[in-house]
């Protein structure tokens, strides 16, 4: 083994020492040739990187050349003439700021109108019904206050337009216009406007007569305490001028005085009690007046006679209570007449008592009890006194006397002063009796000619209702003509549209009713020839399937063909396929067309065609060269020869057309031997047809028998195709 | 007809066979007998054989190609007739 090693590396050695000596100049030649070669591609790439068209010519001569000048010189350098584009490039204009187009601030949010001034609460007013029952237009005037228009905005506005709607609500304008309501509605109004008034009238009489009541009681009351205070008075002023006058025992004089300070204690209380009754009756008085006012502030006619009735009582009332407050009055001022001459007196004899005293101070101040305590100096003293009294009186006297006239024309003055007063305040009392007497007479006779002209104004509107009623019920009788003429021209309008809709309407019916029937019988005729051609056409079917067997069996008993052994003979399939297409002319041309051999004796398949073939292409081959004009014994050598020197291709295909040098029977055989390989019998035949001479003849009854193949199975073909279109066409797609 | 074809051929060698060995025969036959035992006779006799047996290989060879026509005798009355007719009749030299 190592030997064997050795000896390789030894003989290498050898072969080196051996060849060293010649390895110079096959090394130099190597060499040589390297330097040449390395050279020249140096020379070249340098060339070409100083001259660009001769870097141009190699690239598109020499193959990678392009490769290797990149490599070497870099990517070829672009022509200087073209503007550099990138590095001149247009600065990006700077982007639009987008200038934000500032929102209009939203206008400052429109205030709301305060919440909105609450309606004026539409007050009705109900005109009362003056006019009469008869009549129906009765004035509602509903007092609807002009709306005001919330919408504006501003709060200034709203305010305004409140208060202006508060103005107007003042002047109610009716906004809908008046219209004259249904009879119901106006009884209905009646009625309740009826119902009201009774209902006033009652409240307010009642109110009335409890307010009467309570005044007259008040009043009498007042009355009655007037009375008893006058009697005081006077019991007073009696007592009083008794007390002055008479001349009675002390005993009695205190009694008297007690009598009179019990009377003045009478009288007073007795004024007091006056006095509020009489406040407490000018009360109930006033409350009455009040009720009267509003009683007849609601003008109500039904109410009035209590009206004034009461007017009446509280006239009388006030009359009476006056009267006897001017008695009091009277008595009162007797007694303060008698007072102040009791104080005169009074005063006079508290004097006297003080002179008396003065002069004797030992005399008892109740100058009645004078009597037998006296001596005679006081005695005359007092006489002396009561002379000199009576000297100073009787001076007095004279003065007075003298004075009388200025004293009694002053008092004249006085009394005609207090009697104008008097007089005045009774006349003022009385013209105010009176006037109010005038006016309650007046009223009295208004009511009175109130109604009397509401008799006659009822009376005159009733004749006016008949005379009404009696043109009412004439233009009624007119009017109900005119309508009745009206609503019978309508009526037989609306007949005469109504005959000629439901004519119209009738027709459309049979006219419905004929089309539907057309329709329906032309369906049914439809449907009648849709059946039949159902049937007709599952006849077809039937038949269609019939030929489509037969075929199928014709074209099945072509595949019995084995190895060699042509098929059976197709003569029964055949007539089976004449049967089933008996009124087909189609079909029985097609069935005809069958060729008799193939009837007779059957074919052959084309795997024993082609193999056959393959046999026959060795002998065509062999006599190629063997035709009319050479057909001797040399000329078949010669073919042999050429046979088996020629080679060619086993299988090759055609093309598509032939020309002059595709004739040659080599290539035909060989496009044929394609062809059959490729199941195409009948280009074979074809091509295997334009073999001619010897070849032709040798393989005549090949083609021949081709012929008949293809000529069966285009016929059962064809057959079979038209059996499968007339059973595409006779079956229903599901 | 491909078997014709080696039929043929079967047919030819066989009667070539047959014509050479006979000549060769008759040769020497001839060549015993009248030309005394030269060997010219035999070389003759089996060349005719063979020739006679190649032109007849040559000849059935041929057959497809060879025309036979045959004169007809133009009639005043079917000119047409006749002239178009072409016979082709083979002639079948069984051998």
């Amino acid at each position: 083994m190592k030997n064997y090693r050795r000896i390789p590396l030894t003989s290498l050695q050898q072969c080196r020492h051996y060849t060293a000596g010649e390895s110079s100049s096959a090394s130099k030649v190597v060499v040589a040739g390297l330097l040449t070669v390395s050279g020249g591609i140096g020379g070249t790439v340098l060339y070409a990187k100083w001259d660009h068209k001769f870097r141009a010519a190699v690239e598109k001569n020499v193959p990678y050349s392009d490769w290797l000048l990149g490599l070497a010189l870099g990517p070829a350098a672009q022509d200087p003439g073209l503007p550099i584009k990138k590095r001149v490039e247009l600065a990006q204009p700077p982007s639009m700021i987008e200038k934000q187009a500032k929102k209009e601030g939203a206008e400052g949010p429109v205030k709301d109108s305060s919440p909105a001034p609450s309606q004026p609460a539409q007050s009705l007013e109900e005109a009362s019904a003056e006019a009469t029952h008869i009549i129906s237009a009765i004035g509602e005037v509903p007092s609807v206050p002009a709306p005001c228009d919330t919408e504006a905005a501003a709060v200034k506005e709203c305010n305004e337009c409140h208060e202006h709607k508060e103005a107007t609500a003042v002047h109610p304008a009716p906004t809908e216009p008046m219209k004259e309501r249904p009879v119901e509605e106006v009884a209905a109004r009646l009625a309740q406007q009826e119902q009201e008034e009774q209902d006033i009238s009652a409240s307010v009489s009642a109110s009335l007569e409890d307010s009467l009541a309570s005044s007259a009681k008040a009043t009498l009351q007042a009355i009655g305490a007037q009375e008893a205070a006058l009697q005081a008075i006077m019991q007073h002023t009696d007592k009083l001028k008794e007390a002055m006058e008479a001349e009675v025992l002390p005993e009695e004089k205190s009694n008297q005085w007690k009598d009179l300070e019990a009377a003045l204690a009478d009288r007073t209380t007795a004024l007091n009690d006056a006095r509020a009754a009489l406040s407490k009756a000018n009360e109930s008085l006033d409350s009455l007046r009040s009720v009267i006012d509003e009683s007849k502030g609601l003008k109500i006619s039904s109410v009035r006679p209590l009206v004034l009735a009461a007017e009446e009582n509280l006239h009388n009332m006030v009359v009476d209570l006056d009267k006897m407050v001017m008695k009091v009055q009277s008595a009162e001022s007797e007694a303060k007449i008698v007072s102040q001459y009791s104080e005169l007196v009074n005063e006079a004899k508290r004097q006297f008592q003080r002179e008396v005293s003065s002069l004797t101070p030992e005399i008892q101040a109740n100058w009645k009890g004078l009597t037998g305590k006296l001596s005679t100096d006081d005695l005359n003293a007092l006489i002396a006194h009561a002379h000199r009294r009576i000297d100073q009186l009787n001076r007095e006297l004279a003065e007075q006397k003298v004075r009388e006239k200025i004293h009694i024309d002053a008092a004249l003055e006085q009394q005609k002063l207090e009697d104008q007063k008097a007089l005045d305040n009774a006349v003022n009392t009385a013209l105010q009796h009176v006037k109010e007497d005038a006016r309650l007479d007046q009223e009295r006779k208004l009511a009175e000619l109130r109604e009397v002209m509401e008799a006659e104004m009822r009376t005159q509107l009733r004749r006016q209702a008949a005379a009404h009623t009696d043109h009412v019920q004439d233009v009624l009788k007119v009017q109900e003509h005119e309508l009745k003429a009206e609503a019978e021209q309508v009526l037989s309008s609306k007949m005469l549209e109504q005959e000629t809709r439901y004519r119209q309407l009738t027709q459309e019916q049979l006219d419905n009713f004929t089309l539907d029937m057309n329709t329906a019988y032309a369906r049914l005729k439809g449907v009648e020839e849709a059946i039949d051609s159902h049937v007709v056409a599952e006849d077809e079917a039937r038949k269609a399937h019939q030929l489509w067997l037969s075929v199928e069996a014709l074209s099945y008993s072509l595949k019995t063909a084995e190895a060699d052994v042509p098929t059976v003979p197709l003569e029964n399939a055949a007539q089976a396929v004449r049967d089933s297409c008996r009124d087909n002319d189609f079909a029985l041309a097609l069935a005809s067309a069958l060729p008799e051999k193939s009837l007779q004796r059957g074919v052959y398949s084309e795997a024993s065609l082609r193999a056959r073939f393959n046999s026959l292409r060795s002998l065509a081959r062999r006599v190629a060269l063997i035709d009319e004009s050479r057909n001797s014994l040399y000329q078949y050598f010669l073919s042999y020869l050429q046979a088996a020197l020629l080679f060619e291709k086993s299988q090759e295909a055609p093309p598509s057309q032939l020309s002059s040098e595709d004739l040659d029977p080599f290539k035909l055989l060989s496009y044929a031997s394609y062809c059959l390989e490729h199941g195409d019998l009948e280009l074979a035949a074809k091509l295997v047809n334009q073999l001619r001479g010897e070849a032709r003849r040798v393989v005549e009854d090949w083609l021949i028998e081709a012929r008949l193949t293809l000529e069966t199975r285009q016929v059962v073909n064809l057959l079979s195709a038209y059996a499968n279109a007339v059973g595409l066409g006779t079956t229903q797609a599901p | 007809m491909a078997d014709e074809h080696a039929r043929k051929w079967d047919r030819c060698l066989a009667d070539t066979a047959v014509k050479t060995v006979t000549g060769l025969g008759v040769g020497i036959v001839f060549s015993l007998i009248v030309f005394k035992r030269r060997a010219w006779p035999l070389s003759f006799g089996s060349g005719l054989g063979l020739g006679m047996g190649y032109s007849n290989c040559q000849h059935d060879f041929r057959s497809p190609y060879l025309i036979h026509g045959r004169m007809v005798k133009v009639s005043a009355q079917c000119n047409f007739h006749c002239l178009s007719e072409v016979c082709d009749t083979r002639s079948h030299h069984a051998a």
